[in-house]
């Protein structure tokens, strides 16, 4: 019998359909490849028997003829999603016991389709870092390389996916934390427009530029995960009132007449020349799908790491408020005056990229810096989105462009330097702010063995056409079919 | 030098919607320690708020009653502190952009109306309660207000005396009664009120250095707070020393105010506008419907009483003082027609009966309607006024109406002249030697003749009718 962990989705669809397999048996080989892989440090917490349970229920759903695209389908999820009843840290140590009583929409929603929840995912501590070295559970291992990090923040999410350990993931992307991890692991991840999908009952980072989205290693599987947690929710007051189209059928589509835009701002000296190359080919392959290349210009590039560094720090220093050992979560011990336990109980509980952007954001919305930071940063933001409204109505109908600057990089390489770090999401980071739909699929394999990405950036709401895109680039190459070799723990 | 009072008000209004104002967890008050919290309440990880559209409503229905402009762009935005009460250790409230601004007051203290200015009506939520228990030393938290809508509306430092500051205090709670958009209980903490207060020389234009006095908690300690504080701020001034700048709070039993915990001061909040919250439009439409079914203001009410009705701007303002006071009193007019009467019989004896049973009025056991027929049955004579009135404390214990009171205890009074006449002539003929006296000049004898004419009537007899019977069958005597 061939290895059922690393069939599509929708080739266990249809072996759960046919009963060439159960979903038992289907999530009993995730779990043992998961307790297999351990050494890579994807998961913070396997749900064997919560997995094991619902396998059984939807064992006796399959035998009663149900089906539905993700019925039976084994998950992971990255542990900033609220899930009722199992652990959710956001890898921080100030939530290291905390348990919600509820899950987050995005959770109902993938139940409802029928998913099987494997376990929580490893991450950057409360989504912030670009490499998955913050996190109270220990750096997430790249399955290419064990030495290099999965990309962050959803490092986990991606590296469970590279190495088979779940077929499907989510993560959440506010600076690039799906694409780029996706890039680094060789797999494809969608962050969707702002406002697709429900924040409600994920750890809030960022919250304008936060946004749930699927990693899984085709772009079917891709689409697939997208249309589970896509559309609005009323509790989510952020979330749109739009429609959500059916993203399969935009799978397979002519791209032929389709203008790509090359954001110039975008090869400058930095980018390494393995990105610039591996991307100079993906643009040569659309083309000979008869894509029309056309250079655009995104004149605020540069402004963008510096904007997010401004944003992102404030709306966290507020997010992070709560987290102050009253209701729940980490509580400094002793007898302590109120002040005391505030600030004991935060500086244990939150690790020290968290507490330096805590740092940041307060000290950027304090009397007398917030109109010359906050305010300032708004205003470029809105600059920065009018470049892409420009772009998208005047030129192009997607932008390509590398997923990150750089090839995945080793542990520990840039720990020390948190602006080289930052520097990471520079290709990423215009997309959250504008909050535009963005994806990374691979293009390519670097002489080190590495993975890397190619970034698809969408008009709003248009996440069909990355589809559209992604797959037929996807049917041009073979890059999503290249995988790690297992790693010997 | 003689000194002016500046008096600013601050009041926030906890709306009664049933839901708290960014979840749909209960917004009632009371309930055991921790009974309406849900996600969002607890300020959960991941937990979202969305804004309750009736809050908003609520806030534009008093934004109009007090003549403010409504903004149709509406931000919230986050205002932090820590504090075990305060969940998310920020508030959401409104900054810079109130939806209400521009707008006043209009109430009378006796006979002079006075007009105070509104700087801003805005909307935020309430925080919680910290409840230390002395028994364990534990400081206890209790979540059941958190999140429940408050308006805060702020005056323009208009008020120039501590009765002026209560009479403006009065009307908002009258405003936001008659809107129906807060029950304006004091002691339940729905109506909380903090004062700003400072003493300037008579003409000069510039403020003094002002003192805030922070949850006075009744109309009461509003006045009692701020005339301990003007003698204080008065010493002094003319003792030549500066008023510092702080934040009280008024010790009710000591009736003395005293600086808070500097730690509880403001510092720096951090405003910035909440991301999770899309602006709230307030469409030209809204405001014009929510106009369209704004309930009478007790103004309105009030004038139309004097014009229409004759009565007094005191008894008005009697009859105004709550919505339910005004409603019933209109049905008793349109039940009896005698405007007069019914102000009467309903500020006085109805008032009464209700205040003596500590009852509300939405507790009255006398309907409107039939204490306009009680009016009625006075006004055509058919009982007496002295008999209305023993007529009204039955209807009150009983609850039964008037015609069936008269009736079952057969209280009609005697009002045909020939039958008065008669029984007048039979205790005259019986009583010769007082009638001489009378017929003399002896006019204290004519009580005399109506305390028998009354009880010969077992007191049944048209008093007025009796008295001027008498007379009339005297004089007959005294020419005949």
């Amino acid at each position: 019998m061939t290895d059922i962990t690393s069939l599509s989705v929708t080739e266990m669809r249809a072996g759960l359909d046919s009963k060439e397999f159960s979903c038992v048996e289907l999530t009993k080989a995730f779990l043992d490849k998961a307790d297999s892989a351990s050494s890579l440090n994807c998961f913070t917490e396997l749900c064997v028997e919560g997995a094991q349970q619902s396998a059984q229920e939807i064992d006796s759903l399959l035998k009663q003829g149900k089906s539905s695209p993700l019925l039976g389908i084994p998950v992971g999820i990255k542990d900033v999603i609220c899930t009722k009843g199992v652990r959710t840290t956001a890898a921080s140590a100030i939530l290291k016991n905390f348990i919600p009583p509820y899950d987050a929409t995005v959770v109902r929603r993938l139940k409802t389709a029928g998913t099987v929840t494997l376990g929580k995912l490893n991450m950057d501590e409360f989504a912030m870092g670009s490499s998955n070295e913050n996190s109270i559970f220990g750096p997430v291992k790249n399955p290419w390389n064990p030495a290099y990090v999965p990309g962050g923040s959803s490092g986990g999410s991606a590296a469970a996916v590279a190495a088979g350990l779940c077929p499907i993931s989510l993560g959440t992307d506010t600076g690039g934390s799906i694409r780029q991890p996706a890039s680094f692991c060789g797999i494809t991840g969608l962050k969707p427009t702002y406002g697709r999908v429900s924040r409600y009952g994920v750890i809030a980072y960022a919250s304008s530029l936060d946004q749930v989205g699927g990693f899984a290693r085709n772009v079917h599987d891709c689409a697939l995960i997208t249309q589970a947690i896509c559309g609005r929710d009323p509790n989510d007051a952020t979330s749109a009132n739009i429609d959500v189209p059916d993203f399969t059928k935009a799978l397979g589509k002519d791209i032929k007449g389709l203008r790509v835009g090359i954001p110039k701002e975008y090869f400058v000296s930095g980018l390494d020349p393995e990105v610039s190359a591996a991307l100079k080919n993906a643009i040569s392959v659309l083309e000979g799908l008869g894509a029309v290349a056309v250079e655009v210009s995104l004149p605020h590039t540069d402004a963008a790491v510096a904007v997010y560094y401004i944003l992102a720090p404030a709306e966290a220093s507020s997010n992070l408020a709560r987290y102050d050992g009253i209701r729940y979560g980490h509580r400094a011990s002793g007898q302590l005056d109120l002040k005391t336990l505030y600030a004991k109980s935060r500086s244990e509980g939150f690790g020290r990229e968290v507490q330096r952007r805590i740092l940041v954001g307060t000290y950027v919305l304090s009397a007398g810096y917030y109109d010359a930071f906050y305010i300032k940063a708004q205003k470029v933001r809105t600059l920065i989105k009018r470049d892409f409204e420009n772009a998208f109505a005047q030129h192009c109908d997607v932008i390509v462009a590398p997923t990150a600057p750089n090839l995945p990089f080793k542990i520990g390489e840039k720990l020390s330097d948190p602006l080289q770090m930052y520097l990471n999401d520079i290709f990423t980071i215009p997309v959250n702010l504008a909050g535009l739909p963005g994806m990374s699929v691979p293009c390519g394999i670097s002489a080190s063995g590495l993975p890397l990405g190619l970034q698809l950036i969408g008009k709003p709401w248009d996440e069909e056409t990355l589809f559209t895109v992604a797959s037929a680039y996807e049917g041009a190459t073979d890059w999503h079919t290249k995988r790690p070799t297992p790693q010997r723990a | 030098m003689e000194f002016e009072t500046v008096i600013g008000l601050e009041v926030h209004v906890q709306l009664s919607t049933k839901s708290k104002i960014f979840c749909n967890a209960s917004a009632a008050y009371g309930g055991e320690p921790n009974e309406y919290i849900d996600p969002v309440t607890l300020g959960l990880p991941g937990a979202l708020p969305v804004t309750n559209r009736r809050a908003v409503e609520f806030a534009i229905m008093l934004g109009l009653a007090t003549h403010c402009e409504i903004r149709r762009f509406n931000r919230f935005a986050r205002k932090h502190y820590f504090y075990p009460d305060l969940p998310k250790g920020y508030q959401i409230s409104q900054f810079d952009e109130p939806i209400c601004e521009r707008g006043h007051v209009d109430f009378y203290m006796g006979e002079t109306k006075r007009t105070v200015g509104l700087k801003r009506i805005h909307m935020e939520e309430d925080a919680g309660k910290n409840i230390h228990d002395s028994r364990t030393a534990a400081s206890l938290v209790d979540l059941n207000r958190a999140g429940v809508p408050l308006l805060e509306i702020v005056s323009e430092p208009e008020i120039r005396s501590p009765a002026e500051a209560a009479a403006y205090l009065r009307a908002v709670r009258q405003l936001v009664r008659y809107l129906e958009v807060s029950d304006g209980n004091m002691e339940e903490g729905s109506l909380r009120c903090d004062a700003n207060i400072s003493l300037r020389p008579v003409g000069e234009l510039k403020f003094g250095t002002r003192t805030e006095i922070k949850n006075l908690n009744s109309f009461k300690f509003v006045e009692r707070a701020l005339e301990y504080e003007i003698a204080r701020q008065y010493a002094i001034l003319k003792a030549g020393n500066q008023v510092v700048q702080q934040t009280l709070l008024f010790d009710s039993e000591a009736g003395t105010t005293r600086p808070m915990r500097s730690k509880e001061e403001s510092a720096d909040y951090r405003y910035f506008p909440d991301p999770d919250l899309p602006p709230v439009i307030v469409e030209e439409s809204w405001v014009h419907d929510v106009k369209g079914r704004l309930p009478r203001l007790p103004a309105e009410w009030a004038n139309e009483l004097v014009s229409e009705h004759g009565l007094s701007l005191y008894d008005a303002t009697v009859l105004t003082a709550e919505r339910a006071f005004v409603e019933y009193y209109h049905q008793v007019v349109a039940a009896c027609g005698n405007s007069k009467a019914a102000c009467n019989w309903v500020t006085s004896e109805f008032f009464g009966a209700l205040n003596k049973a500590g009852l509300d009025l939405s507790q009255t056991p006398v309907k409107a309607v039939d204490l306009g027929e009680l009016i009625k049955l006075v006004d055509d004579e058919t009982i007496s006024g002295k008999m209305a009135k023993s007529v009204f404390e039955e209807m009150f214990a009983t609850s039964k109406p008037p015609s069936t009171i008269v009736q079952e205890k057969g209280l009609k009074q005697l009002s045909n002249d020939d039958d008065i006449l008669a029984v007048i002539r039979k205790e005259f003929d019986s009583n010769p030697g007082q009638l001489a006296g009378y017929l003399g000049g002896n006019d204290r004898l004519h009580g005399f003749f109506v305390g028998l004419v009354m009880k010969a009537t077992g007191g049944s007899a048209n008093p007025k009718k009796v008295n001027d019977l008498i007379r009339q069958e005297a004089t007959a005597r005294k020419s005949a």
